[in-house]
């Protein structure tokens, strides 16, 4: 199972990644709203670390940040450095908190688009580049930030479909599955389940 | 078991920004020829056919989206007309490129004034990608090596100056347009109509620090001996060393590139003129471009 599991999840999460940045690049930057674009690989990563955790989630960020990094000609680490914190807290959250909410993402989304916005502002100040700190800086992350919030909940729940059939065990799937195993069409069977058809099936 | 998971957790996280900030200082500190910037290019030139083919799979996308975005706004009528008057600025600047050009050098008669920079090798091309960040101001099009465009060609469209190519890849091209910070170009003030500023003045233009949409045409001579006003038009200067053939611009002269938008007169009293320009064309909606693939055809 864990065998399964360990190769299962990472290629679904190496192709959300991959098809995140190239949608970005092509399509997304390309689209302008009030002058600013959305940028949906920070809710993608965001995603990722809320569904599977803050390992995942850095690891995730990590590999993201490198590839925006390679693809869009920056300067390499700057985005991996800061999608690395994006993914591990939002891991971390789901650890400590398991925040049940359904308008966590959007809150998630706006923290970890206007934490990018300003580490790369940081960043680039620390490495010299003297333009542009300003209020058009300022202006360009909050309104990115509002479009990323808006677009928060289609993409998670595109991530979270895409990934909810390698996700591992969780306790709180697992008691829904046994609850609600009448009621909802969405339903797995539990591991009991599915121990008890094998046997029957020998 | 616990306390190992968390001690795992810690390592892999603590490697990963380890080699993010190794990454990071490496790059920064490395020439455009390193392994690492060899690699990038490398990546852009793997990637660039699934770009390319995504932009045009997901072009109905952007187009559709994009469409409702500028009909919200009532920019439709705008467009039409931005787009003529960019027409005659285009055909004002080179005009008035020409009649200094005459006025002042004999030779440059030799200059081929009918036509549209199309002795200079002009190669259409899409733009395949766009960077979001107001950081990196860079397009990816889908015209490369291949197609002969090389490093540092200039870059046009409808209007005047986008930038230079950055990085030809054998398919593709990384483009730096002009509002990245890396930029600067050689630019030259012109005669407009309406307006009685001096003309033919040379400086250096960069995005303005603080606004990469606004440009800033520095080293210009003081006002008191040469005064600029707002709406004349900024050309590329097209510099030539006299002294040294070989020293000369990438970019040939009378490329339009913006309208003088507001002068600095602070500095101009002891020190040189400084205006700010606004480029004629809308880098964010550009969608088509041509490279200049012969920059110094017409010398």
């Amino acid at each position: 199972m864990n065998r399964e599991f360990s190769l299962h999840l990472p290629l679904r999460i190496a192709f959300a990644a991959f098809l995140a940045v190239v949608l970005q690049e092509t399509t997304v930057s390309q689209i302008s709203l009030f002058g600013v674009s959305a940028d949906i690989t920070p809710i993608v990563v965001m995603s990722i670390g809320l569904l599977c955790g803050s390992l995942q989630g850095a690891i995730a960020g990590f590999a993201i940040g490198l590839f925006v990094d390679l693809a869009l000609f920056q300067t390499l680490g700057v985005t991996s450095l800061l999608y690395i914190a994006v993914g591990y807290w939002s891991g971390r959250l789901r650890e400590m908190r398991d925040p049940s909410h359904g308008l966590i993402p959007m809150l998630l989304a706006a923290i970890a688009t206007g934490f990018t916005g300003v580490g790369m502002a940081v960043i680039q100040f620390m490495l010299g580049v003297t333009a542009p700190v300003s209020f058009l800086l300022i202006e360009q992350i909050i309104v990115q930030m509002l479009i990323n919030t808006l677009i928060a909940l289609p993409v998670y729940e595109i991530v979270r479909r895409w990934l909810y059939p390698a996700l591992p065990g969780d306790p709180r799937r697992r008691r829904r599955t046994y609850t609600s195993a009448a009621m909802s069409p969405l339903q797995r069977p539990s591991e009991r389940m599915v121990r008890l058809a094998r046997s029957g099936e020998r | 078991m616990h306390d190992k998971t968390i001690r795992r957790r810690r390592a892999v996280l603590a490697l990963l920004v380890v080699v993010s900030l190794i990454l990071l200082t490496d790059y920064f500190g490395e020439s455009s020829s390193s392994p690492l910037h060899s690699l990038q290019r490398g990546v852009v030139a793997v990637l660039s056919p699934i770009q390319e083919g995504a932009s045009k799979v997901l072009s109905p996308v952007r187009d559709v989206t994009n469409w409702v975005s500028t009909t919200l706004q009532a920019k439709s009528a705008n467009k039409r007309l931005a787009a003529e008057n960019l027409k005659y600025k285009k055909e004002l600047a080179l005009d008035g490129y020409d009649a200094i050009e005459y006025a002042n050098d004999q030779q440059l008669l030799k200059l081929d004034t009918t036509d549209n920079l199309r002795s200079y090798g002009l190669v259409g091309a899409d733009v395949i990608a766009r960077n979001p960040l107001l950081w990196y101001q860079y397009i990816t099009i889908d015209k490369g090596r291949d197609d002969g465009v090389r490093d540092n060609d200039p870059v046009i469209s409808q209007g005047g100056l986008v930038g230079d190519v950055l990085s030809a890849g054998a398919s593709s091209s990384t483009v730096t347009l002009v509002t990245d910070p890396k930029f600067a170009v050689g630019a030259m003030i012109e005669a407009s109509a309406g307006t009685s500023g001096v003309a033919g003045v040379s400086g250096v233009l960069e995005p303005e620090v603080g606004d990469p949409s606004t440009l800033q045409l520095s080293s210009l001579p003081t006002s008191s001996s040469a005064e600029v006003q707002t709406n004349q038009v900024v050309v590329t200067s097209g510099f030539k060393d006299t002294n040294d053939p070989n020293i000369e611009s990438y970019y040939p002269g009378g490329i339009p590139i913006g309208q003088v938008s507001t002068q600095n007169p602070a500095d101009s009293i002891t020190t040189n003129q400084e205006v700010q320009v606004t480029p004629f064309v809308n880098l964010a909606q550009v969608r088509t471009v041509q490279v200049l693939t012969k920059p110094h055809a017409g010398t």
